[in-house]
C-alpha cells in the first residue's frame, strides 16, 4: 500500500485544518417526524468523528445524508468544499469519493468477493481489470480475507462480509469513510475483527464518520465524539471529556444506561 | 385400427410439424422482443425520472389490459392496412413480423411485471451500495439490480413464456396461416369425422412443447436463486 492514496500515513494522529465534510443548518423530515434539526458539523482531514446516541436520534440519517442516500430538506452539505450535487452523474462521481459501510454489509449477493471489490474501480473509475484485481487482493489481504476472494458473500461469516465491505469502499480511495453502525448486525465474537480494521484505518489517518454503539471504539480511535438525541447534536467533544464529564442530562442518562450493566 | 390408419393418411396432407415450428419460431422471436421491451419498461419503472416511471406504468397497464386478440387485430387492420406499415414485399413475411411485434409488445407487459416482482426480492441496500461506490443509476440497475431480479423472477417469467407459446396461435388473426390453429381448423373442415383425433394431436403437441419449459423454469429458479 503506497502512493498518493495512502500518503495520508504521514499525518498519523494529526488532524488537518482542511474540512472534508461540512454540514450547515441541515434540516430533514420523514413526514411529520423532524429527524435532523439544524445540524452543523465539520469534519477535518484525518479526523475520526464518532456519532453516538439512542436509537431514533437521527444519527444514521445524518450519516446517510452526507453521500445523499437521504436527500435533505434544507441547509448545505459540502464535501471538500463542493456542494452535494443533485441526482445524476456528478452525484455518482462524488459518491465514488465517499466510502460507505452499511450495518447489513450490502455486498452484491450475486458476485464473488473479488468482483464486489473491483466493481467500483472498474465501472466508476475505468481502472483496467488486472490492475483493479491486484489492488483488490491487496486490500482483501489487508483486512485478512484474501483467501475468501473467490467466494460468494453468503459463504462468509458476518465479520468477514463486513471486512469485505470495508475493502470494497477502500478500493475507491475515498477521501472520507462513512460507517453506519458497522458492527450492529454482527455476533459478539465478530465485532472486534471489524473494529480492529477500523482502528487501523483511523491510525493511518483516514477521515471517518462512524455511527456506532461501540464505546470502546470511540475511546480508542475517536478524535471527537458527537452525541445526538431527538435529531439534535447535544454535545460535541473529545472522547475523554464526553465519557467522564458529559454536560447534558440526556447524555448522562444515555451513558448510565449503556456503561453500567 | 383401420380408423387410425385412415386418420394417418388424412393428416399426411397437413404439415403438422412445420405448423408447430411456426409457433415455436414465433415464441422465440416474440419472447426475445418481450424480454427486451419488458426490461426497458421495468428499468423506466424504477428510474429516478418521474415522467419515465409514468410512461412505463401507462405502457404496462395498457398492454396488460387489452385482450391479445384485439392487439393482433390492431396490428393487422390498423398498423398494416391503415398505416401501411410494411417490412417486405411479401405479405406473408409482413404478417409474420406484425404477429411477432404484437405478441412481443403484449407479453412485454407481463415480463415487466414479473421482473418488477423480482426487483422486489432484491434488498434496497443492494442498490444503495451500488450507488454508494459511485455507479450511475443505469450501471447499478444493469450490473447489480437486474441480474438479481432476473434470477428472482424466473418462475413468473417462465409462466409468461408458457402463456406466450400458446398465445402464438392468435397469430392466425394477423394472417399467419401456416401456424397450428389455422392448420387445425383446415383439417377439421376437411375431415370432420376425425375431429376428436385432430384436437388430440394438436393438444398433445402443445403439451410436449410446454412441459420441458415448465420443468426448466422450475429447476432454473431453484438453481439460480441468489443466496443471501
Amino acid at each position: 500500500m503506497s502512493g498518493r492514496e495512502y500518503g495520508r500515513l504521514i499525518m498519523v494522529d494529526s488532524v488537518g485544518t482542511e474540512p472534508v465534510a461540512q454540514m450547515v443548518n441541515v434540516q430533514k423530515h420523514f413526514g411529520h417526524l423532524h429527524v435532523l434539526k439544524d445540524i452543523n458539523l465539520t469534519v477535518h482531514r484525518g479526523e475520526v468523528v464518532v456519532v453516538i446516541g439512542p436509537s431514533g436520534s437521527g444519527k444514521s440519517t445524518l450519516c446517510r445524508t452526507i453521500n445523499r442516500l437521504e436527500p435533505i430538506d434544507s441547509g448545505e452539505i459540502r464535501i471538500q468544499g463542493k456542494l452535494l450535487p443533485q441526482e445524476g452523474r456528478d452525484l455518482a462521481r462524488l459518491r465514488a469519493d465517499v466510502g460507505m459501510v452499511f450495518q447489513s454489509f450490502n455486498l452484491f449477493a450475486h458476485m464473488s468477493i473479488l468482483d464486489n471489490v473491483t466493481l467500483g474501480p472498474r465501472k466508476a473509475r475505468k481502472v483496467p481489470k488486472d490492475k483493479a484485481e491486484a489492488e483488490a487482493l491487496a486490500l482483501l489481504d489487508r483486512v485478512g480475507i484474501k483467501d475468501q476472494a473467490k467466494k460468494l458473500p453468503a459463504q462468509l461469516s458476518g465479520g468477514q462480509q463486513q471486512r469485505a465491505a470495508i475493502a470494497r469502499a477502500l478500493a475507491m480511495h475515498p477521501v472520507l469513510m462513512l460507517f453506519d453502525e458497522p458492527t450492529s448486525a454482527l455476533d459478539p465474537e465478530m465485532i472486534n475483527e471489524v473494529l480492529d480494521v477500523m482502528v487501523s484505518l483511523a491510525k493511518e489517518g483516514m477521515t471517518m464518520i462512524v455511527v456506532t454503539h461501540e464505546m470502546g471504539f470511540a475511546r480508542r480511535a475517536a478524535d471527537r465524539v458527537v452525541f445526538m438525541s431527538d435529531g439534535l447534536i447535544l454535545e460535541e467533544g473529545s472522547p475523554e471529556a464526553f465519557f467522564t464529564t458529559p454536560q447534558t442530562d440526556r447524555a448522562k442518562d444515555f451513558l448510565a444506561k449503556i456503561l453500567h450493566h | 385400427m383401420e380408423y387410425l390408419s385412415r386418420y394417418w393418411t388424412f393428416m399426411a396432407k397437413y404439415n403438422v410439424l412445420n405448423a408447430f415450428w411456426v409457433n415455436v419460431s414465433l415464441t422465440l422471436a416474440a419472447g426475445a422482443l418481450a424480454l427486451i421491451l419488458g426490461t426497458i419498461a421495468v428499468t423506466m419503472r424504477i428510474s429516478p425520472v418521474s415522467s419515465l416511471r409514468l410512461a412505463s406504468t401507462f405502457y404496462v397497464n395498457v398492454f396488460r389490459d387489452i385482450p391479445l386478440t384485439v392487439v393482433m387485430v390492431i396490428m393487422a387492420s390498423v398498423v398494416w392496412m391503415q398505416l401501411n406499415v410494411s417490412f417486405s414485399n411479401d405479405f406473408h413475411t409482413d404478417f409474420y413480423i406484425l404477429a411477432v411485434i404484437g405478441l412481443g409488445i403484449y407479453h412485454s407487459s407481463f415480463i415487466a411485471e414479473a421482473l418488477r416482482s423480482g426487483i422486489n426480492t432484491v434488498p434496497v441496500g443492494q442498490a444503495e451500495a451500488a450507488r454508494g461506490i459511485g455507479l450511475t443509476f443505469l450501471q447499478s440497475t444493469r450490473i447489480v439490480v437486474l441480474p438479481q431480479a432476473f434470477r428472482g423472477s424466473i418462475a413468473p417469467i417462465g409462466n409468461t413464456i408458457i402463456a406466450l407459446i400458446k398465445n402464438t396461435t392468435v397469430a392466425s388473426v394477423t394472417g399467419v396461416s401456416t401456424e397450428t390453429s389455422s392448420t387445425m381448423q383446415a383439417a377439421i373442415e376437411m375431415g370432420p369425422q376425425f375431429i376428436f383425433l385432430i384436437f388430440l394431436t394438436f393438444a398433445l403437441g402443445y403439451v410436449i412443447i410446454v412441459i420441458p419449459v415448465g420443468v426448466l423454469s422450475t429447476s432454473l429458479s431453484r438453481r439460480l436463486a441468489v443466496k443471501r
